[in-house]
């Protein structure tokens, strides 16, 4: 199979005004992929689809992930002039990453017998109504994938066929998956109690008076 | 057991061929031979669910082979598997429509409390917070010996029910619902989170 580059050359070349990235992975796994723009990601998926030197027909997996508000922490050597003379000197730079959700689709292809592809949608935000293209007309199972985001994450696929929720209720109105989703608290009772199961249990426990008789020292000693 | 009749002269008409009985004892000994389970399955659970009543293990030795696709025909609930808040509902109402006499066994950790999902977001922590459950079995899934043991406490449960008096049993006491309100979708959560008429947890003593 081509390599990303090439597969991105052509792409460019193939879509006027497509604006693909390659997004690094630092993992063991070495896996790279390719962002592609909102605007052109139909076209694009389409060409990727249709080639045929790549003809990536079947699309595995469509994964969501939640990326929240962070800042990314540096430091640069920066040479500054103290007390008259030019020193390099760290400084400490912030880098604020807003937030946003993200769409990762798996492509194969069932007539080479390659891949995986992958590529990657980028929403503009995290908000309610994030929105990005529903690959469902060029890739069929994609679907009921996308529904699964559109449920967990609140991801809006414009142009899906069918969008509701797929494991939740109609009603239900969170999203599990985001990370910053709380679970309704409906602690009640737990045994052995641990971990994080432990602080939860911990909330619940109503606070019981100390009475052995140690409250009147304990505060005579704090008033000496 | 015969509250009518002497144990000594019940023993000796026996022997000579007339058997005495009591309606209590003549109506319990039939139905708790001839239990008929409500067929479905919710998870793994229902795979041994299925092979109790396949011949290996033969639910049949007990009066219970008789698995019935409808409520309206069934007297038994073996909630096989975990219970989805999004399943939670219709399980209930399956439940309303079973007729009286109607039984519940809760089969696995997942029907009994949430199991390994407890502290997940969409699975009910026990199907004990919206039904009455009378045999809770441990295991995931449990064993066919273990829901074979289950039946044979329910049919010992049925074989002391009383027909009359305080402590009749509960379908035959027109006090004792016999439906249970069937939880809605909320926003967030089941609405209500569990039915405090069915459901009791202990109190928390740790301070």
């Amino acid at each position: 199979m081509e390599g990303l580059e090439q597969i991105k050359a052509r792409v460019e070349a193939a879509v006027p005004g497509a604006n693909i990235q390659i997004v690094q992975n630092a993992s063991p796994s070495q896996q790279y992929s390719l962002r592609i723009d909102n605007e052109h990601a139909r076209d694009i998926a389409k060409f990727l689809r249709d080639d045929p030197v790549l003809r990536l027909d079947f699309c595995s997996n469509v994964t969501g992930v939640d990326w929240l508000d962070r800042t990314l922490k540096k430091t640069v050597k920066v040479k500054k002039v103290v007390d008259g003379e030019e020193k390099e000197v760290d400084e400490a730079t912030e880098e604020k990453i807003p937030g946003f959700l993200e769409a990762v689709y798996h492509l194969y292809s069932m007539t080479h017998k390659h891949g995986p592809v992958i590529i990657r949608m980028q929403a503009a935000d995290r908000a309610e109504n994030a929105c990005l293209p529903s690959l469902t007309p060029v890739w069929r199972s994609a679907e009921f994938q996308e529904r699964e985001i559109f449920d967990l994450y609140g991801v809006r696929f414009d142009g899906h066929p069918d969008l509701r929720r797929i494991l939740m209720w109609d009603e239900f109105e969170d999203h599990p998956m985001r990370k910053d989703y709380r679970e309704p608290d409906d602690y009640e009772y737990e045994p052995t109690p641990h971990d994080d199961v432990l602080a939860k249990a911990k909330e619940h426990y109503a606070s019981r008076p100390q009475s052995d008789g140690a409250e009147g020292i304990v505060e005579g000693l704090k008033q000496v | 057991m015969n509250e009518g009749i002497d144990e000594g002269l019940r023993s000796q008409l026996q022997q000579q061929g007339v058997w005495v009985t009591s309606m209590q004892e003549l109506y319990n000994w039939g139905r708790k031979n001839s239990i008929w389970p409500l067929q479905f399955g919710l998870a793994c659970c229902a795979i041994e669910m299925i092979a109790t009543a396949a011949s290996r293990y033969d639910i049949a030795r007990f009066g219970g082979e008789v698995f019935r696709p409808s409520p309206r025909q069934a007297d038994l609930m073996i909630v096989a598997g975990t219970v989805t808040k999004k399943m939670a509902p219709q399980i209930v109402r399956l439940y309303n429509q079973m007729a009286d006499p109607k039984y519940v066994i809760a089969m696995g950790a997942c029907a009994i409390s949430g199991g390994p999902f407890k502290q997940g977001y969409n699975v009910l922590k026990g199907i004990d917070r919206y039904i009455p459950v009378d045999v809770f079995i441990p295991g995931c899934p449990p064993r066919p010996e273990a829901l074979l043991h289950a039946f044979m406490e329910l049919q010992r449960k049925i074989d002391e029910q009383k027909l009359s008096g305080a402590n009749k049993a509960a379908h035959l006491d027109s006090e004792q619902p016999s439906e249970f309100p069937v939880p809605a979708f909320g926003k967030h959560d089941l609405e209500p989170p569990a039915n405090p008429n069915v459901f009791r947890p202990p109190a928390i003593e740790r301070a």
